[in-house]
């Protein structure tokens, strides 16, 4: 069997790429990090690829907004994007990866491809590290989560990933598509408020998919919990299920393969 | 050769003439043009140009001082001190090569593959890999912009990481403040801030800076100290990996002389000579540099491709001194005698407007050089194209033996390499130690009621209390080989000894369980005390923290950072000597070499009539020790109820410099004797102990001493501790409770073992001073069982964490949106 190719999209200020791969090489996966300039001089096409990953970051140093500026070069290839969601092909987008798919108005899928969401600034205000504990929706289609308990625990990194959207009609969108996929809660399964939803996100949503469920949106990083070790309370072995973030790869990978 | 054109050319902005001046004339011109050089260096200036009967251009004095600044030649520390102590005297030709240097030296260690030369000290790590560690301050810039200081100083060192040998690519960031209380009241002069300003700027200049760039930020300390009022300490580090047959270098004439990065522009002219200097009232903002991660990051990936397709020969960053000191370091480094030819207006720049000094001295960001050879221009200016960034060649590297600068057809720098290397004038510096007058205080005698107070005070201490605000504020888990967090513990909100990096983003090879940790030790407190005692304590710190996490501190590595007064005055560079001496036989007795260091002198803040405020002497000494398999990492959290708590090392009576001391407002006080060959054999077997499995947690005991430690370890795992206080080794002197609660006698470590360990553990450590002082507790209380038998006291740690937690951001007065985890 053919390992599936993953292209990791990168450009001037994404910093997640390489753990990334290293994931996607655990699980079987052939990954190539690619410059978006190589994408736009046409000498690497999107669609010789069987998943797409736009990982974490600060791309071209979050100016103007987290992921805007990436998000304004890709609308340029957004028919190429929506025929790589739609042809089934697994896309992930991780915490800058996500403020980008949100913004090119790929995620919440809408007809127009306008953006009807938002990561706006942390209710506290500022960057913040921690890991949280995420409800998984296990009614949604979303191919990433087999396997996967309704507990799970990631680490966020970010301080734009409050969740907004443009019009309540979005949200009743989203839960009718079951396209909410991951919410924040405490240790009780619970939604809480802060430092449980450490950004103050809408109906603490962490990760959405898009209804048909190949296209994922997610702020915490699934790349940074791919073997025990990498799990706060390692040394406790207090930890609900180890190397969650892969399990999310290995998903796509799987899903590819069949 | 006679009359140079750039003489006449820059007659416009320069008509001074130096051959026939007098001293004094000259010392005006030093002074209004920034340049910091004292009397002997202007003179030796003067005779050089004598000599070859000529005029000097701006643009060579200005390189001059930039290249003898106290930044960039360490003029101090590598000076002829004698040092007076008592009625004898100690000479050093060379004081840190004599103290520091020797040291490393004499313990010839096999991995260290390069020391003190290259922009950060390099050791092996493993067969294919090597481990580059620089630490930096950026004092002088934080005190006046603290957000712009605090950026560029964690841009700076990631590319002194990024200009050692071909390159290395950075891991981890390490951050080290030294600050006044953020709620300080006192009055402030109207051009100094606040030092709440001064924190949360600084905090967000890094956080921005390092964030951005995607390194992981997950090591660091602060300490809070008013007389650091005037003269806030930034140090700023960064650890790099790369392959081992990148360590080494070599450029050759004919190479071509290519800047990369930013543009260069007005920003930072003099930031080597300005942060040379006492910070005087109407220091120069320009002085300040801006920085633009981004830049940087796309510098960052560009040259790391490069250097795997071998484009260039050696790089370095361009940092203080701009051009004239990264092409001047360079030039001296290309085989045969050296030298470069540059022309300026090939470079880059923001305005069109700039001198072409200026271009040369300009510290603008994100620049790195490079020794390319000519047939390889083209192909890495496609690469550089395709990644965003800019490049220009300058010149080439020769073999002349001089640095040929020019602007077209103008000349800026004609001058031999030789001199401005090698041409510093140096005089004996005069250093005076008096140790201070040992006040004979009483040791205290306290109840268990007054125990308990001075607990529930030192957990709250600004110098104790939790760094979570900060540490959050830091993406420390970027790279995805963070597996010992800055936080530990069952909330994840502990106070971590040391941190542990798994390289997964550098070998991409998660079978390879190789790591390494990263700590600190810095005392202030007792350098006031001792400096020589400061050095020891300070590395047995630094030492016991990487030991906590189970690295092996056989093969660590050291790094000194030493920020003092003005070395002018003879009782401030003896303290300054004492602790390089200190450093040095610290070395030695743990065996463990040091690998780079850095100095920042002139901190003190001159009051308008003429007063000086030192800071005091403040070492940081940072550590790094590989861990063979990081899936054997210790965290310093209580594990569970009914476990055995052993200690190792002796407490003392001695309270000099403590928590303890401060608490009962003595000055003085004693210092505790040190051994640092018991302590160093303690350490390693406990790293040993540690790679069996036999350790379940430990923790160094610093500030406020076994209880503190004991409540840290305790809140962090929600675990009660009950301690014996008659079951403690005791020096002859140290009789009271509350002295053997408090000491913080260093080499002592607070280790939790397993009940059906406890026989391996203690074969394991066999032949050291540890003894079992106490268990682990269900109930999560700090019980303390006095030397009379009877529970001398017992505090709830609940209560203890949450007086822990709550005191940094109280002092910074930020409401925080919501509750912590650990108070349910």
């Amino acid at each position: 069997m053919r390992s599936p190719k993953a292209l990791i999209l990168r450009t001037a200020g994404t910093n997640c790429d390489i753990e990334t791969a290293v994931a996607l090489k655990m699980v079987g996966a052939a990954p190539a990090i690619i410059h978006v300039n190589e994408i736009k001089s046409a000498r690497v096409r999107l669609m010789d690829h069987d998943i797409l990953v736009l990982p974490g970051g600060f791309t071209y140093g979050d100016d103007i907004s987290a992921g805007k500026v990436l998000a304004n070069e890709l609308r340029a290839y957004q028919r190429e994007l929506r025929g790589f969601i739609r042809s089934g092909r697994p896309v992930i987008g991780i915490c800058n990866g996500f403020q980008v798919l949100v913004k090119t108005g790929l995620l919440p899928q809408t007809p127009s491809n306008d953006q009807t969401a938002s990561l706006s600034f942390n209710d506290s205000n500022r960057f913040e590290a921690r890991w949280v504990r995420l409800r998984i929706n296990l009614q949604s289609q979303s191919l990433f989560i087999r396997g996967l308990p309704e507990i799970i625990e990631l680490p966020v990194a970010h301080g734009e990933g409050k969740f907004v959207v443009k019009s309540p009609k979005v949200l009743e969108h989203l839960k009718k598509t079951r396209a909410i996929l991951m919410q924040y809660v405490n240790e009780e399964g619970k939604f809480a408020p802060y430092p449980y939803n450490p950004n103050g996100s809408l109906f603490n949503i962490a990760a959405i998919t898009n209804p048909e469920g190949n296209c994922l949106g997610i702020m915490p990083h699934p790349e940074r919990f791919i073997t025990r070790w990498h799990h706060p309370n390692w040394t406790r072995q207090t930890f609900l299920m180890d190397g969650v973030g892969l399990e999310i790869f290995r998903n796509a990978v799987t899903y590819v393969a069949s | 050769m006679s009359e140079t054109p750039a003489a006449q050319a820059c007659a416009g902005s320069w008509t001074q003439p130096w051959l026939a001046a007098p001293l004094k004339a000259l010392q005006e011109l030093n002074a209004r043009h920034g340049w910091s050089l004292c009397a002997a260096e202007l003179r030796a200036i003067q005779a050089h140009f004598t000599k070859i009967q000529r005029e000097p251009t701006r643009a060579e004095v200005e390189t001059i001082a930039q290249s003898w600044s106290e930044h960039c030649k360490h003029k101090t520390f590598t000076s002829p001190v004698a040092l007076r102590e008592g009625k004898s005297t100690r000479r050093y030709k060379n004081l840190l090569a004599e103290t520091i240097m020797a040291a490393t030296r004499k313990l010839k260690a096999p991995w260290c593959l390069s020391v003190f030369q290259d922009n950060a000290g390099v050791v092996a790590f493993g067969e294919r890999w090597a481990l580059a560690y620089k630490v930096e301050t950026h004092n002088h810039p934080c005190a006046i912009e603290p957000y712009g200081g605090a950026e560029t100083g964690v841009g700076g060192v990631i590319r002194d990481v990024l200009g050692v040998g071909l390159g290395a690519k950075p891991v981890l960031n390490t951050d080290v403040f030294c600050f006044c209380p953020p709620d300080y009241a006192g009055e402030l002069p109207g051009n100094v801030l606040h030092p709440r300003r001064t924190l949360t700027c600084v905090v967000a200049g890094v956080r921005d800076y390092g964030n951005r760039m995607g390194i992981p930020t997950a090591s660091g300390a602060i300490f809070f100290d008013e007389d650091y009022r005037f003269n806030p300490l930034v140090f700023v580090g960064t650890v790099g990996m790369m392959p081992a047959d990148a360590v080494i270098s070599a450029i050759l004439p004919g190479d071509a002389v290519v800047a990369v990065g930013g543009r260069t522009g007005r920003d930072g002219l003099h930031g080597a000579t300005f942060s040379s200097a006492s910070l005087a009232k109407d220091a120069d903002q320009a002085a300040v540099q801006i920085g633009h991660a981004i830049m940087e990051k796309r510098v960052l990936d560009a040259l790391l491709k490069a250097r795997g397709q071998r484009l260039y020969r050696a790089l370095t960053d361009c940092g203080a001194g701009g051009f004239s000191s990264a092409v001047g370091e360079m030039a001296a480094r290309v085989q045969g005698k050296g030298g470069a030819r540059v022309d300026l207006a090939n470079a880059l720049l923001k305005t069109s407007d700039l001198e072409p000094w200026e271009i040369w001295l300009s510290e603008a960001q994100e620049r790195m050089v490079l020794a390319v050879p000519p047939k390889n221009l083209k192909a890495l200016g496609e690469l550089m194209a395709l990644e965003g960034v800019e490049v220009c060649a300058l010149g080439e590297f020769t073999s002349t033996g001089r640095i040929d600068v020019r602007y077209k057809d103008e000349r800026l720098v004609d001058m031999d390499l030789d001199f401005i290397h090698e041409g510093l004038p140096k005089s004996e510096l005069a250093a005076l130690w008096e140790p201070p007058k040992q006040d004979p205080c009483a040791l205290p005698r306290a109840d268990g009621a007054r125990c308990a107070e001075i607990l529930r005070w030192a957990v709250a201490n600004l110098n104790v209390c939790s760094r979570e605000w900060v540490i959050r504020q830091y993406d420390h888990e970027v790279q995805g080989g963070t597996v010992v967090k800055p936080l530990q513990g069952l909330h994840h909100d502990g106070p971590g000894d040391a941190c542990v990096i798994w390289p997964l983003a550098v070998t991409e090879d998660p079978s390879d369980f190789r790591g390494f940790a990263v700590s600190h030790g810095i005392n202030p407190a007792l350098g006031r005390l001792d400096p020589y005692a400061m050095a020891m304590a300070c590395v047995d710190e630094a030492l016991a923290n990487v030991a906590c996490v189970g690295a092996d501190i056989s093969q660590a590595a050291l790094l000194d950072n030493f920020c003092w007064g003005s070395p002018k005055d003879p009782r401030q560079l003896g303290a300054l000597a004492k602790a390089a001496e200190g450093c040095r036989d610290a070395a030695l007795g743990f065996e463990t070499p040091f690998i780079s260091g850095k100095d920042s002198l002139n901190n003190e803040y001159v009051e308008p009539k003429g007063r000086a405020n030192p800071i005091p002497g403040t070492l940081l000494i940072s550590a790094v020790a590989p861990i063979q398999d990081i899936r054997k990492a210790v965290t310093m959290d209580l594990k569970g109820p009914r476990n055995a708590l052993y200690l190792i090392g002796r407490a003392s009576g001695a309270i000099g410099g403590s928590l303890l001391a401060e608490f009962l407002e003595l000055s003085g006080g004693a210092l505790p004797e040190f051994d640092a060959k018991a302590a160093r054999d303690a350490y390693r077997r406990l790293g040993l102990a540690a790679n069996k499995g036999l350790v379940l947690s430990a923790h160094n005991l610093s500030e406020g001493g076994l209880a503190v430690a004991a409540s840290e370890m305790g809140f962090s795992g929600d675990t009660g501790v009950e301690i014996d206080l008659d079951k403690l080794p005791k020096a002859r002197d140290a009789a009271g409770e509350a002295v053997l609660l408090f000491a913080e006698s260093p080499g002592r470590i607070l280790v939790e073992v397993a009940t059906a360990c406890e026989k391996d553990f203690l074969k394991a450590l066999r032949g050291i001073l540890v003894s079992r002082i106490g268990m682990t507790l269900a109930n999560p209380v700090l019980r303390v069982i006095g030397l009379d038998g009877r529970i001398l006291l017992e505090e709830g740690l609940r209560d203890l964490k949450a007086r822990w937690q709550k005191t940094l951001p109280e002092k910074l007065l930020v409401a925080l949106p919501g509750q912590n985890r650990g108070r349910k």
